[in-house]
This record gives C-alpha cells, sequence and structure tokens, in this order.
C-alpha cells in the first residue's frame, strides 16, 4: 500500500521535463511575478501570459486537459477574492440585497485577479509535474535558499508519503471491522458522535506516532554525524543551452512587463 | 462437509500488471488451523486482503461461511473473518484497549450492554482482562499483539486470519502468543516465517511462491522435504 499517487511527477520525453530544474524554478518565479506585476484590466498582456503558459504546456506532452483539472486548485484563491466585487469604489452595475453594489472597477479587478491566480497555478503545476521533486531541491539550493529551510522542505516531502501509508493502513484497518451483525435488524455504523471520536482517536495516535518517529530520525541523523549543518554535494554547472533557454524566457517575460507598463 | 473458507481459480495482478495471485484454490474446514508460507512478495498478503474482500475480486470466486465474498454480503463477510494485520499499530486505532476493542461491535449496532460483554469476553479469551483501561500507545508489542487479537474476537469471527503474528516478539511474548493461538477455538489461517511455530501449531501448510499455491499438505511432511524448502525460499 503505496501513496505513489500524491507525486504530481509525470515522466515524459519532452524539452520541458529535459530543461535544467534550475532554470525552470527561476522562469516559473519569474513568470508569476510577471502575471503579478500585470496591471489590472491589461486583457491584451493576458492573453499573452496565457499564450506563454499554453505554448510550455503543450511542449511538455502531458497535455492541455491534465493542465486544466490540475488548474482548478485556483478556485479557493478566486473565491477569496470576491470581496472586490463589492469594495471598490466606482459607477454600479448591479444593486444586490443588503445594500451591496456590484461595480465596475471591482468587477475587473476580480476578473484580473482571478485570471492572474489561474495562470500562476498553471506554472506551479507545470514546474511540478515535468520536474522530479528532489531536482527542484537540488535547484533550491543553488538558489541559495537557506539550506535548512531546503533540508526541512526535502524532509517533509519524504515524510509525507510515510505518513499518508500510514493512514492508509489505519483507515484499511477500520473498513476490515466495520461489519453489519448477525441480526440484521440492527442498522450498522454507529452514532455520528462516536463515528467523530474514532476519527478524532487515529489523528491524535498518527499525530503521536510522527512525533516519536521525528525523534528516531533524528537520532538515526545524530548517529552518521550530524551536527546542525546540512552539508551537501557541489551542484554541477548550468549547461550553456539552458542559460540560452533561461536569457529567451526572462527576456520575452520583460518585454511583456514593459508593453504592460508602457500601455497602461 | 462445509467448509468455512473456500477460494475458488482465485486470480488477482495489480494495475501496472504485475501478477499477484494465479489460479489459487484452497479451502479451510471448521477448526482447521493452517499456515501460509513462501517467501516475500509470494502473494500471501494479498491473498488475506482478499478474504474479506478488502482487495476486489478480478476472477475466480471466494466463499466465507456460505457467503459469496462480494458487494452486498461484504459488511457481513467483514465479521466473520477476523483479519488481524501484521503491525498492530495499525490495527489499535483508539485512545484505550476498550474503544479499539469495542469498535467492531459498536459498529454492529450492537447495545451497549452487549458491547460491554463482547469486550470483556474477548480481553478474556487472550488473557488481558485488566487491560481493558490502558492506553494503546503505552503497551509493549506482545502486548499490542494480544490487544489487536481481541479487537476481531469481540465481533465473533468464524476465522482469524493472522498476518505474521509472532513477527518482532521476544522469545517468551512469542511463546505465550503460540499458547494463546493453539488455546482459540476458531479456524485460523496464520500467514508466517516462523517454520518452527507452524511445526509445533498448524497440522497443515499452503505453501505460496510467485503468485501460486505450489503445495499444500500435513506440514510435517512439507516440512521434511529439503528440495521444497529449498526451491521456495524456506528455512526450518
Amino acid at each position: 500500500m503505496h501513496a505513489n499517487f500524491l507525486d504530481p511527477f509525470q515522466s515524459r520525453p519532452s524539452l520541458v521535463h529535459s530543461l535544467d530544474a534550475r532554470v525552470k524554478v527561476v522562469l516559473v518565479v519569474a513568470f508569476i511575478l510577471t502575471s503579478a506585476l500585470t496591471p489590472t484590466g491589461a486583457w491584451p498582456i493576458y492573453v499573452m501570459l496565457i499564450a506563454v503558459i499554453f505554448s510550455a504546456e503543450i511542449v511538455s506532452e502531458l497535455g492541455l486537459a491534465f493542465y486544466m483539472k490540475r488548474a482548478l486548485l485556483a478556485i479557493p484563491f478566486v473565491l477569496a477574492a470576491l470581496p472586490v466585487l463589492f469594495t471598490i469604489p466606482g459607477p454600479s452595475l448591479l444593486s444586490l440585497p443588503f445594500g451591496l453594489q456590484l461595480t465596475q472597477p471591482g468587477l475587473e479587478r476580480f476578473i484580473s485577479v482571478a485570471l492572474k491566480s489561474w495562470i500562476s497555478i498553471q506554472a506551479a503545476v507545470l514546474l511540478a509535474s515535468t520536474t522530479p521533486f528532489p531536482d527542484i531541491l537540488v535547484a533550491l539550493r543553488a538558489l541559495r535558499l537557506p539550506r535548512l529551510l531546503v533540508a526541512i522542505i526535502g524532509l517533509m516531502w519524504r515524510y509525507l508519503f510515510v505518513m499518508v501509508d500510514e493512514t492508509l493502513r489505519l483507515l484499511r484497518a477500520r473498513s476490515a471491522r466495520s461489519a453489519t451483525a448477525a441480526n440484521p435488524a440492527l442498522r450498522p455504523g454507529g452514532k455520528l458522535t462516536w463515528r467523530a471520536r474514532v476519527a478524532g482517536g487515529m489523528a491524535g495516535s498518527l499525530f503521536l506516532r510522527s512525533l516519536e518517529r521525528s525523534d528516531r530520525i533524528y537520532n538515526a541523523m545524530l548517529a552518521r554525524g550530524y551536527d546542525g549543518e546540512i552539508h551537501s554535494l557541489p551542484v554541477p554547472a548550468v549547461p550553456p543551452s539552458a542559460w540560452a533557454a533561461l536569457t529567451f524566457g526572462l527576456l520575452l517575460l520583460a518585454f511583456i512587463i514593459a508593453i504592460g507598463r508602457l500601455i497602461y | 462437509m462445509s467448509c468455512v473458507v473456500e477460494v475458488e481459480h482465485l486470480s488477482f495482478s495489480y494495475p501496472d500488471g504485475h501478477s499477484a495471485l494465479n489460479d489459487v484454490t484452497f479451502s479451510l474446514g471448521h477448526g482447521q488451523k493452517v499456515a501460509l508460507v513462501g517467501p516475500n512478495g509470494a502473494g500471501k498478503s494479498t491473498l488475506l486482503l482478499h478474504l474479506n474482500g478488502i482487495h476486489p475480486r478480478q476472477s475466480g470466486s471466494i466463499r466465507v461461511s456460505e457467503l459469496d465474498v462480494e458487494g452486498k454480503n461484504l459488511p457481513r463477510v467483514r465479521a466473520l473473518v477476523g483479519l488481524v494485520f501484521q503491525s498492530p499499530d495499525d490495527q489499535l486505532f483508539s485512545p484505550t484497549v476498550f474503544d479499539d476493542v469495542a469498535f467492531g461491535p459498536i459498529y454492529q449496532g450492537l447495545s451497549a450492554a452487549e458491547v460491554h460483554t463482547r469486550v470483556e469476553e474477548a480481553l478474556e479469551m487472550v488473557h488481558m482482562e485488566a487491560y481493558i483501561r490502558r492506553v494503546s500507545h503505552h503497551l509493549s508489542v506482545g502486548e499490542k499483539k494480544r490487544i489487536a487479537i481481541a479487537t476481531v474476537l469481540s465481533m465473533k469471527p468464524d476465522v482469524l486470519i493472522l498476518d505474521e503474528p509472532t513477527a518482532g516478539l521476544d522469545p517468551r511474548a512469542r511463546r505465550s502468543l503460540i499458547e494463546l493461538l493453539r488455546e482459540l477455538p476458531q479456524s485460523m489461517i496464520v500467514a508466517t516465517h516462523d517454520l518452527p511455530m507452524v511445526r509445533e501449531l498448524l497440522p497443515r501448510t499452503l505453501v505460496m511462491d510467485g503468485g501460486l499455491l505450489v503445495a499444500d499438505g500435513p506440514t510435517a511432511e512439507l516440512l521434511s522435504d529439503p528440495a521444497l524448502l529449498h526451491d521456495h525460499g524456506l528455512e526450518m
């Protein structure tokens, strides 16, 4: 019983997959910044950003449908932007109960925020689906993210799967004992409050075990000479072709920002 | 003779195409205790998870106490088949021993009085009556194993399925667990690498390797066949 389905990485022989992870991380962060810097209502710029991310998605050979499904992750962020519909002053488009006014600048701002979240999430999904996680960690280290932080992210990733496996085994043990009585008149399932208590107990025991596991892991680290300092092998140099891709990508994004600033 | 467990032509392959069970057929009579042995990855655990329908069946048939293991029978089958997982930490998911042993009976909708009787009976059968108020988290491995067995005994199963019951136990805990399994009247299937226990406790043995049931016969006969043991990675 293994939670491999959680790993977002999808192996394909595409150009996007083979691009150096450091370049991909920089480009994705730069792309998200570009989308954040795009002014409200600059619709042509959004079209350009969408064209860029769609192109990358098509080149990655995973199919647009795959990305559209994963990009639904943006919905909570879009919901968080709902209040701007009513809080930005301007000409009213529609009057709603409770004195709420849907304003035109509010609507523009909301659509812009929604597009930005959708575009940015796609970039993050692209990175996670085309780059094995260990490569992303190496990239973060190469980009001078504090080593301790990288180590913590790495441990989290490693043990997330262990915990999910453990959770799945607990759930399996529970369903193995979720049975009906010999007397068919009795209704199985128990009370809702009791079921909630059982689930709470399971969460609690997972917490206790994780705590104990972290102690054991730390001891195992100490036993192999861990002294509070994370050491790692040097990262190989970025190949010229990757430099070229990085330069091209950054220039393209700078161009998009420049147009946005000049026109709006 | 009617049988508690009847498995016929059971085959199963994982989504990646790896075949875990290949045309497995055997039956288990009332009160019979059999060993299921074989190397890691032979398909023992996959077979056990089929017996109460946790793994959906792909082809072949499984019957437990005259019930087909599928669809609407599954809730009843799960009470009749007491599956004890290898790691008692997975089996014991409630804060206290009482909560855990009571899980099955409460889920079945039994009355509070009946639940208490069931829990007390089950703990008595594994000689752990004194532990009823204890916190599961703080028990030793041997104690957890006994409680894990009690959690299925409280459902009054017809057959006990144990996955590696003696793994990780010290000699004394192992000895007392073997005595406990000897006392229990239920039919049982014990998947294990502990061949000395098999010889001592279980008169019949099934040998699995590579998803196939390669031998099924009296334990004394099978365990004194050096060629068979060697071919399937077993050691006395």
